[in-house]
């Protein structure tokens, strides 16, 4: 195999290397490996890479919002119930403005251009009396409000549109979508991480007490419920109470009087009854024995807030209506609280009996992911009801004071309540929701276009929704099931780590799923409903208890069986492809689950070890016949959750025994491995050779570097935009680069380094440059910066004016910083614009306030001139200006101004693998070094950079890339990719440098440029592709001798932006007096500072002043000038005396002579 | 100086030198660079003239020497290209010569951009440096430096002019370096309107007389289809270029050279005869054959080097059980130069030009001594 591999090197074309076989597959007769890779590419094609955040937006506009609609469809008038409006159907139109009395569509480029809302009109059928003899009226597309449109949704006029066609709309092919335009900005509604609703968690607190908790969640109402084990006695928390109540208290009120049937819900086993007998004494010893004797106990306990009396039958409803919320109530009967209770007890109990079975809260089986359309109905139901309840409120008004006035509530409707209510919210990021108690800040996050693979990076993101300051390690830890879900490398350093986390990327977000035909086919399977069974045979031997979406549907004899039907089921479409089916062993439990939130994703099944995938279906998937649905429809391949991969027996290949695993019970097959690192880390060649967190720090790195960002680039009007001149497709790819398109949009430069010391300028990371390829282009840069200026609308059509640049009669500018302009006033595009140079000629009226009625003249305005400030010396063009109307109808005037730069001394650079330093010094290429080719290397970097970081993919990728330049074929160096031919191995690479003569480690013979000999080693050198970081000195550049001052303390200012000073801090000062120094803090805190003479008086001790007209010095408090004395303080000390005088403490200075 | 690095052992018989001969080691540490498969050794030579003088071997530079041992074969010469042998030489000259054939031999480039309309999607900047980049054909001899007040004239400027445009509903088109057009008579831009009519025009550049007069052969640009830019329809560029002479110093675009650069000579050396199969496999080792089988008869088979020439240092050869067999080395006063021209001069035109800086600096150096 190996020598077949090396001849595959050559002639540019890629033969998939079989793997090497081993021991075991040259025995056993194996069938030939499938090349299973074309499912990615046909995966994402059908899934995208942000499918998630579409899926849940249509979900929303689809299903969702339908059912908010329909579930508050009727409003009614308080005092007339016959005046009424019912909503009969609501839909969301296509994406439009409305504007000057007319409807016009609009693209998501034109918003982004014109600071505008890319939203399209809620149209809702309605149905409302109108006049006193409430006479029906109907109309059909009433708009109810404006919802932002997620692009690439069903609703965006971006959805199914190729490649052609969105270049028409501006828009960038390569462009995911799964965003919102709000105001012209682009914001992403992170995917939020929290704990799933509805299930039962057992953990212990923080005193270390056994809990078992559930949070409910529906849609009338959201609780906690806690069962806790205290001192052997077990009691349910709720907020409601202010006491925990026993246990056995709540099964009483419930209606389980009778304690052995309590005991016999739980469980048969002794052990059960030992850990319940405290709780059930403790019941007895408060003589509570009847249903009503336990009400009266809990109803005491009821908390009130502010509400004093009628404590009576409160706790029933508690019970009824907060109590495990989430179990439905039907007809009053409290029996399936008291299974779900029960269920809950076992859980604690054997919780306690065996601490095995713990639920671990940082299991990602026990997560749920909220997603935009979620997140976005819930604030739409809570705006649709403030709508609608203000909508009666001024019917109520109306009704009392006109009554000849016809009633009509869809005039009382305003349109803004949810138009601005939805805008606010996703500009903000604030989710305050009175109404579900939710007040999340940083929802939504402006969508960074730093780089291509930043907007990526946004879109993949989880955010958690505790807060980042705990010291917990717990949550941060890398979990075991995060294995093809979450990316293992991709979460920021520093206080965030670990809890905030990217998508893996092959996983999938389900949406929520209808139960009902669940529920009625687990039963025509065999699922027994409890009502019908008495507790003694809930926990029969044998049978398995099958809960759906956290409810208990009831219980199966025979439940591998069941399991087995259901998943048939799924794989032949009978049920959704997203519902999973998890036996849980040890809880005696079969959960299945349809509710939104999971993460999951694809997996080959395989029939006792055998993949249902064969060629046939391959070559149909390559020729097209075939897609991923088609995959999944033929029962091919699946979905599976995190719980339910637990059941499953995954092999990384197919063809490859591992040694202690029996074929046979091998149930799935990944798809392909490098699918468990997530977008952003899969740009890193060769990553599993990496020491792990070089791998994270590339991922935060790669986010950094400038590039192409996407095809509309240059008609994009970013405040701040960065793009390489010169980017280039890495030589040495991966796989997932081509599927995300990275190949297309590169943000680096494939440069020639040779690994040496050289000129002591590389020391710390530091790199050497070769100053002849700066001159040919390399990391040469273009900034993109936009200044708005708007044209202010005043009162009486008052406004700014724009002039054009004011000229003497020669025709010579008045103002040499006018030179940029145009006739109009604004600067001219392709004009050079310098420091304080003029963009924008703008004047501004004196009298603002109101108008004077007549036409202002020339003098009735001021100099308002918009002006540039950029670094002295450097050369900025005009790029564009735009003009448009702001939504306030004010003209704005974006100017972009273009910079380009080339790279200098301190600007930051960074490999693939977490290697950044910066340029430590410009060379000569003559004095570089050269090998026998007479090759030159671009860059040169320190070899102290590889041991203590352990960046061996980083080699690679050097061996690599010389193999690739040199045969002239793309070689790949995706994850775990060498088995599977996806990578090429080191030893195929050295043959292919061997073939072409170069050293097989890839050492070159190099001679020294500056003495004509050899060096005295041979040198590590080729291609690797580095990125230029956004990182660049002449935006940190500071120094400054005098400078401004700050108006109050009269010192020097603060900060680069104001050309402030550098402080002499604390510590420095500490230095200096330990040293001695004493003349130099005096120079430095005082005269460098702010000194300032005052007249002392001598007597009194406080500050008097100078006369200058009698030349005098005088103290105000003494009434004369006898004994005054001239001394310099810091401003700052004089200021003090003076604000401490305003406070009525009097500072004095006591003068002695030297 | 070294020795001349052929493989026979000639000892010089110059009348102060006894005829003592270095042991066979020295005289490898003192001719050659040996490649050993970690590392290169003896990479500096010996620069002191008496290091071998208890041995009685000179070891120093005498002009005569040099005179006598110095050679020059050119292998190959092409338009753009060429490599030659040059023996008998220091290494730190030949890389002053390829230092100044990197840095100091100037060349024509273009410097200013006078951009008159560019609507096309490459920025000004970028278009500018990519015109800088683009090889001249125009002798630099001829012009002479401008320098920063100077007017641009005849003598030190030359003027191109790049108009094109995409016509409206046509396909987008590619513009190629043949698109600049040489304008002899300088600038046709007017610096500002001219104040009375009749008056010339006052342009950009201030030429007393057409360059077709002073020069022999138009001028234009080397490469015809290097790309410039690409054009949407409705797009345009019209711009006026000015080269001026300056050199890869200042920056590479006046560079006039793709690369310079020498290596030493390889040889090869068999320590120890190989025979056989190890042969075959020594043969085979070698990506560039620089080995081949020499039939002894009966059968057998003996390694020989055959193109030592070729040998890129893959050492292979070198390396693995047998690597003690072999060794290569590289002959430390036998440089086999290579110039890759970009245009504006033959290659062999650039390295007398570089051969004439070195004597100017060296001029320089002897009168400011004197």
């Amino acid at each position: 195999m190996a020598v077949l591999a090396k001849g595959d090197n050559e002639g540019g074309k890629v033969v998939d290397t079989m793997p090497l076989p081993t021991y075991h597959s040259l025995a056993a007769p194996v069938r030939k490996p499938v090349d299973k890779f074309a499912l990615l590419p046909a995966f994402l094609k059908v899934r995208g890479l942000v499918k998630e955040h579409i899926d849940s937006f249509n979900y929303f506009i689809d299903k969702g919002i339908k059912k908010i609609v329909e579930a508050n469809n009727r409003i009614e008038a308080r005092n007339d119930p016959s005046i009424y409006l019912r909503y009969l159907d609501v839909r969301v139109g296509m994406p439009s403005i409305y504007e000057n009395c007319n409807v016009e569509s609009i693209t998501p480029h034109l918003c982004r251009l014109t600071d505008r809302t890319y939203s399209a009109p809620i149209e809702v059928d309605i149905q409302y009396t109108v006049g006193k003899q409430h006479v029906v009226k109907r109309r059909n597309k009433f708009i109810i409000g404006y919802m932002p449109i997620m692009l690439r949704s069903s609703a965006c006029i971006l959805n199914e549109m190729d490649e052609d066609e969105l270049a028409k709309y501006g828009e960038c092919p390569l462009d995911p979508g799964g965003y919102f335009v709000v105001k012209g900005t682009e914001k992403v509604i992170l995917i939020q991480e929290q704990l799933s609703k509805n299930r039962i968690i057992v953990d212990t607190d923080s005193k270390g007490r056994v809990i078992a908790s559930v949070t409910s969640s529906t849609h009338a109402i959201k609780s906690k419920t806690v069962v806790l084990m205290d001192k052997g006695k077990i009691y349910l928390q709720l907020n409601q109470f202010t006491k925990p109540i026993p246990i056995i208290v709540v099964m009483k009120a419930m209606g389980m009087e009778s304690d052995q049937e309590a005991v016999q819900m739980v469980g048969r086993d002794p052990r059960y009854g030992d850990l319940l007998f405290p709780s059930i004494q403790e019941c007895a010893s408060e003589r509570i024995y009847t249903r009503q004797q336990a009400l009266q106990y809990m109803d005491e306990k009821v908390m009130y807030p502010g509400a004093t009396n009628n404590k009576e039958g409160r706790s029933n409803s508690i019970l009824h209506d907060v109590f495990i919320a989430h179990v439905p109530v039907k007809d009053g009967n409290l029996r399936p609280k008291c299974i779900y209770t029960a269920v809950m007890l076992r859980r604690m109990l054997d919780a306690i009996l065996n601490s095995d079975t713990f639920d671990d809260k940082d299991y990602v089986g026990n997560k749920r992911f909220e997603l935009s359309g979620q997140l976005i109905s819930l604030l739409f139901e809570d705006l649709f009801k403030t709508m609608n309840s203000q909508a009666v409120e001024r019917m109520n008004k109306n009704s009392d004071k006109t009554r000849s006035s016809p009633l009509d509530f869809s005039q009382l409707i305003m349109q803004d309540t949810i138009t601005f209510g939805l805008e606010r919210a996703i500009s903000t990021g604030n989710w305050d929701i009175k109404r579900f108690r939710m007040h999340r800040k940083g929802v939504s996050q402006v969508l960074s276009r730093l780089s291509y693979m930043a907007t990526l990076g946004y879109m993949t993101r989880i955010t958690p929704q505790f807060e980042k300051t705990r010291k917990t390690s717990g949550p941060r830890a890398l979990q075991p099931s995060q294995w093809g879900m979450l990316c293992p490398c991709d979460t920021p350093e520093g206080e965030a780590c670990g809890l905030t986390k990217n998508l893996a990327l092959l996983s999938h977000i389900t949406t929520d799923q209808e139960e009902g035909p669940l529920i009625d086919l687990c039963h025509s399977l065999g699922v027994e409903d409890l009502l019908f069974l008495s507790s003694e045979e809930i926990h029969a031997p044998g049978s398995f208890l099958v809960m759906l979406n956290g409810l208990i549907l009831g219980k199966h004899k025979d439940p591998q069986r069941l399991v087995i039907h259901l998943r048939n089921l799924r794989r032949s479409n009978v049920i959704g492809e997203f519902v999973s089916i998890f036996i849980n062993e040890k809880q005696r439990c079969v959960h299945i689950a349809s509710d939104g939130g999971r993460v999951c994703r694809p997996l080959i099944i395989a029939d006792m070890g055998i993949s249902r995938i064969d060629e046939t279906h391959m070559t149909k998937l390559r020729d097209g016949t075939y897609d991923f649905d088609d995959f999944l429809s033929g029962g091919l391949i699946e979905y599976l959750d995190v719980n339910e991969e637990n059941n499953a027996l995954i092999a990384l290949y197919e063809h490859m025994d591992q040694d202690d695993v029996e074929r046979s019970s091998i149930t799935h097959i990944e798809i392909e491995p490098l699918s468990i690192l997530g977008v952003v880390s899969g740009l890193i060649p060769y990553p599993h050779h990496n020491q792990s967190p070089r791998n994270t720090y590339q991922c935060a790195m790669g986010k950094q570097a400038m590039g192409n960002i996407a095809y509309n680039q240059l008609f994009r009007a970013d405040s701040l935009l960065y793009l390489l001149v010169y980017a280039q497709r890495p030589l040495l790819t991966t796989k997932t680069i081509e599927l995300v398109g990275y190949d297309k949009l590169g943000a680096g430069q494939n440069a020639t380094v040779a690994v040496m010391g050289y000129s002591g300028y590389d020391i710390e990371d530091a790199i050497v440059m070769n100053k002849s390829s700066l001159d040919r282009g390399f990391g040469r840069c273009i900034a993109l910066k936009k200044y708005t200026v708007l044209k202010d609308n005043y009162v009486d059509g008052v406004s700014d004016r724009i002039v054009k640049p004011q000229r003497d009669k020669d025709g010579v500018l008045m103002k040499q910083n006018m030179r940029a302009l145009d006739d109009d006033g604004i600067v001219a595009p392709g004009q050079i614009i310098r420091n304080h140079d003029i963009y924008v000629n703008k004047q501004t009226p004196m009298n603002t306030s109101k108008g004077i009625g007549r036409p202002l003249t020339d003098s009735c305005y001021k100099d308002s001139p918009a002006i540039y400030k950029g670094v002295d010396g450097e050369t900025t063009v005009v790029d564009r200006v735009m003009l448009c109307s702001d939504t306030n109808d004010k003209l704005s005037i974006k100017c972009i101004i273009r910079h380009t730069r080339r790279p200098e001394v301190g600007d930051k650079f960074s490999s693939r693998h977490g290697q950044k330093g910066v340029c430590g010094t410009i060379i000569q290429q003559e004095d570089f070094p050269f090998s026998e080719r007479g090759i030159c290397p671009d860059l040169i970097m320190n070899p102290h950079g590889f041991p203590s970081r352990m960046t061996i993919g980083k080699m690679i990728e050097l061996l690599g890339g010389k193999a690739g330049v040199s045969c002239g074929r793309f070689h790949y160096g995706s994850a775990f990719g060498e088995p599977s031919g996806n990578a090429d191995n080191v030893a195929d690479i050295s043959s292919t440098l061997i073939k072409h003569g170069f050293s097989y480690n890839g050492k070159d013979f190099l001679y020294s440029g500056i003495l004509g000999q050899p060096l005295e080693a041979y040198i590590f050198m080729g291609p690797i592709y580095y990125q230029k970081l956004k990182h660049m000195v002449l935006d940190k550049m500071h120094a400054r001798a005098s400078g401004p001052r700050v108006l109050l303390t009269r010192q020097p200012t603060e900060g680069r932006s104001r050309d402030g000073g550098l402080r002499l801090g604390e510590m420095e000062r500490d230095c200096l007096i330990a040293y001695g120094a004493s003349m130099l803090i005096f120079e430095r805190l005082m005269l460098s500072s702010d000194p300032y003479q005052v007249q002392v008086c001598r007597k009194c001790g406080l500050l008097g002043y100078y006369n200058h007209k009698l030349k005098t010095s005088y103290c105000s408090m003494c009434k004369n000038g006898e004994n005054m004395a001239k001394m310099r303080l810091p401003y700052a000390c004089k200021l003090l005396f003076q604000e401490l005088h305003a406070m009525n403490v009097v500072p004095r200075l006591k003068l002695t002579e030297v | 100086m070294p020795k001349k690095g052929t493989k026979s052992k000639e000892v010089d018989n110059a009348p102060n030198q006894q005829e003592n001969k270095l042991p066979d080691y020295l005289e490898v540490q003192r001719t050659r660079v040996v490649c050993n498969a970690d590392a290169p050794i003896h990479t500096q030579g010996y620069q002191y003239s008496g290091t071998f003088a208890a041995m009685g071997v000179d070891n120093s530079v005498s002009v005569e020497k040099f005179c006598k041992n110095f050679k020059i074969e050119i292998n190959r010469l092409t338009e753009d290209d060429m490599e030659f042998d040059m023996i008998g030489i220091d290494a730190s000259i030949a890389n002053a010569f390829r230092r100044i054939l990197i840095a100091e031999v100037p060349t024509m480039a273009i410097e200013k951009i006078f951009m008159v309309d560019n609507t096309s999607v490459i920025a000004d900047e970028v278009l500018s440096h990519r015109l800088g980049l683009i090889p001249l054909r125009a002798d630099p001899r001829l012009f002479d430096y401008i320098s920063e007040n100077d007017v641009p004239n005849e003598r030190n400027t030359v003027v191109y002019k790049l108009h094109v445009s995409c016509p409206k509903g046509s396909q987008r088109i590619t513009v190629k370096s043949s698109e600049l057009e040489w304008l002899p008579e300088g600038s046709q831009l007017s610096m500002a309107a001219p104040a009375q009519s009749g008056d010339k025009q006052k342009t950009f550049t201030s030429f007393s007389q057409s360059q077709k007069e002073i020069l022999e052969e138009p001028l234009g640009v080397k490469f015809k289809d290097i790309t410039i830019a690409r054009l949407g329809p409705g797009q345009a560029i019209e711009l006026e270029a000015h080269a001026v002479k300056g050199v890869g110093k200042v920056h590479a675009k006046w560079s006039p050279v793709a690369t310079a650069w020498y290596r030493m000579l390889p040889e090869v050396v068999i320590l120890k005869d190989i025979e056989g199969d190890d042969a075959e496999e020594l043969v085979k080792k070698c990506p560039v054959n620089v080995f081949d089988i020499e039939d002894l008869g009966n059968g057998g088979k003996r390694a020989v080097v055959a193109k030592p020439r070729a040998c890129t240092l893959c050492r292979e050869c070198v390396m693995g059980p047998n690597g003690n067999q072999v060794e290569l080395r590289r002959v430390r006063d036998h440089f086999i130069f290579t110039i890759e021209s970009t245009g504006a001069l033959p290659p062999e035109v650039l390295f007398t030009e570089a051969v004439k800086i070195l004597e100017e600096k060296c001029e320089r150096v002897i009168s400011e001594l004197s």
